[in-house]
């Protein structure tokens, strides 16, 4: 073995021993959770230290939910999964990637954080849009995500859905009326910023439905009073669900670092941080404090009345289910 | 030219060993295209016949079809039209500026698909720099089928200007001053002597712009409104069918956009072989 040679592999085994003295942790997030996990990561990196004198160093991956899913289920070692919908983590659970009871692993569901969906009018509320039946109104012209393509999407319409069976209607009434708020969209986003920017850039139509933390950071990138929030009677909630990877940990030897880093989003200081991202804190405590910025409006779950996302997702937004039947040709 | 190419029934080759570069020629395009197109198909293996029939058949993906193919092809023929037009100028005329104009035209080629999409929607939504002025007029451009094809037009224009340039730069002026003096209008002119030598370079730069359309995602994803059965393009029933963890689903319609797309470009390749013999026994 000649010198050069010896030289590079010394080098090469002194760096892989540096990176196993200070342990790297992959976030595979979805896109718009990327400022809030900047945040949390400065963070939970500075009291990790202070509390077991380790350093740590924290990747993010960031883009659209299940895209992320479709990527760690493929390979990408992401040591932990934090997503907006809960299939994205059941679909990993079912190729094995995480484990099959991942939503017991940590408090409420495995979900720190929540959401619900909105309604955002332009400046003043021209329409004088208040709650879901108006948006069915003749003339009112709704920017949604496509629920085919987007779990913004998916919230939306099962929260329609929902408004409806909530007030006593049928399912062939809340059919009515979700086919009939469909008939008043102009452009289906792909995703949630796409349909953002359809609706502030683009000045198509007159109200978007989207997730409540949109509506923070639509404040702050575009200004305030650009837009007025309207907060319906009722609506849904989403959950975030957070789950470690098991398949990359095990690998890796990062478990017990990755279980902290995902119990530490309900500390009140992660809480805290997420309440800053308009993400609805599960600390009741918490939550209450910031009733200015989190309007308490009557939330139903997903479970309530759907069974689960999935179960939610076969019936109605897999091919030939509820949301093409509505949404198809003769229009 | 003074140079003397080795023609291909002169004997001389070039690179060595037919059997060797035909069997490196195979393999590479096996590598590099056939295995992983036969991974795509493998994969909708998993569906039954049934299944692959729904995921492929249903309304919504046959109007995503014909709106692919059909925007694909308009695009295509007006990129076929105005791509001659701007060859034939950049080749036969001197102005100040012409630099500018022959990288312009590639710049569609650089350009990440995306930002197209985005500066023509800018461009054409209601409140954009065009859009508002074509709107009170009743033109809607942005999140329609027309608004689609002006972004396939703008991505295909570089194939047909570039396959066509050289051939008009080679083809002698002095056979259409013959056929001038001969008597011949400017029309029978252009039909009856210059198109047919720059047929097959036209018929080549049309086929490589509708491939190109068919195929085309970031750039018409932000204009096209995704409306199904309106204004949804099949790689978005693609993405949208891996959203929901259909990934038999998502191949079979991969697949049948695969096998369209080849037959078509078989039928053109075709063409052009017929339309380059005919050339060459006119001459």
């Amino acid at each position: 073995m000649n010198s050069r040679l010896k030289a590079a592999l010394a080098a090469a085994a002194f760096l892989a021993s540096a990176a196993v003295s200070a342990q790297t942790l992959l976030n595979a997030s979805y896109d718009v959770a990327r400022e809030f996990y900047k945040d949390y990561n400065t963070a939970f990196i500075a009291n990790y230290k202070k509390t077991t004198g380790k350093d740590v160093k924290i990747d993010q991956s960031h883009g659209g939910s299940s895209a992320q899913a479709r990527s760690v289920a493929d390979g990408l070692d992401a040591d932990v999964v934090t997503m907006n919908t809960t299939t994205d983590v059941d679909f990993l659970a079912e190729r094995g990637v995480v484990a099959k009871d991942w939503n017991k692993r940590f408090p409420d569901n495995a979900s720190p954080t929540t959401s619900t969906m909105l309604f955002l009018t332009r400046n003043g509320n021209p329409k004088g849009i208040k709650d879901w039946d108006d948006l069915i109104k003749p003339g009112v012209q709704v920017v949604v995500v496509n629920p085919k393509t987007g779990g913004n999407g998916r919230y939306a319409y099962l929260a329609a859905w929902g408004y409806i069976k909530k007030k006593g209607g049928s399912d062939a009434q809340a059919a009515e009326f979700v086919g009939k708020l469909y008939k008043n969209v102009p452009v289906l986003g792909k995703g949630g910023r796409d349909a953002t920017t359809t609706f502030l850039q683009r000045n198509i139509g007159d109200v978007l439905i989207t997730f409540e933390s949109e509506v923070v950071s639509i404040n702050r990138e575009f200004g305030e009073g650009k837009v007025d929030a309207v907060y319906p009677s009722i609506s849904i909630v989403a959950e975030n669900p957070v789950a470690v990877v098991e398949r990359t940990v095990a690998k890796k030897g990062t478990a017990e670092l990755a279980k902290a880093y995902l119990q530490w989003l309900y500390s009140d200081e992660g809480q805290e941080i997420a309440v800053k991202h308009a993400l609805r804190p599960r600390n009741p405590a918490i939550l209450k404090k910031h009733a200015d910025v989190f309007k308490p409006i009557p939330l139903f779950t997903v479970q309530e009345l759907f069974g689960s996302l999935g179960e939610a997702q076969k019936v109605h937004f897999n091919d030939g289910g509820q949301f093409d039947k509505l949404y198809t040709p003769g229009r | 030219m003074s140079t003397a190419l080795p023609r291909r029934n002169g004997g001389k080759r070039v690179l060595p060993g037919f059997k060797l570069t035909l069997g490196y020629t195979l393999f590479y395009l096996g590598l590099i295209v056939l295995i992983p197109l036969a991974a795509l198909v493998l994969r909708s293996f998993s569906l039954t016949g049934e299944q692959f029939w729904i995921a492929v058949a249903s309304p919504r993906v046959l109007a995503a079809y014909r709106l692919t193919f059909g925007a694909s092809l308009i695009a295509a023929l007006v990129n076929l039209v105005f791509g001659l037009l701007l060859a034939w100028v950049l080749v036969r005329y001197q102005f100040p500026g012409k630099k500018i104009v022959d990288a312009l035209v590639d710049l569609p080629f650089a350009l990440p698909t995306a930002v197209a999409g985005i500066s023509l929607t800018a461009l054409l939504a209601g409140n954009g720099w065009v859009g508002q002025y074509l709107e009170p007029l009743g033109i809607k451009l942005a999140f329609t089928p027309a608004g689609i094809v002006i972004a396939l037009i703008f991505i295909g224009i570089p194939f047909v200007v570039r396959t066509v340039q050289p051939v008009l730069e080679d083809s002698e002026k002095e056979l259409e001053e013959a056929a001038t003096c001969l008597g011949a209008t400017r029309w029978q002119t252009f039909t009856k002597v210059l198109l047919p030598s720059i047929a097959p370079a036209l018929l080549t730069g049309f086929a490589m712009a509708f491939a190109r359309a068919i195929g085309e995602y970031g750039s018409v994803i932000f204009i096209a409104g995704n409306m199904p059965m309106v204004s949804e393009i099949t790689p978005l029933i693609i993405i949208g069918k891996l959203e929901q963890y259909d990934y038999a689903g998502a191949t079979a319609v991969a697949v049948v956009m695969l096998v369209i797309s080849f037959i078509l470009l078989l039928v053109i390749n075709g063409l052009q072989a017929w339309q380059r013999r005919r050339a060459g026994m006119g001459a």
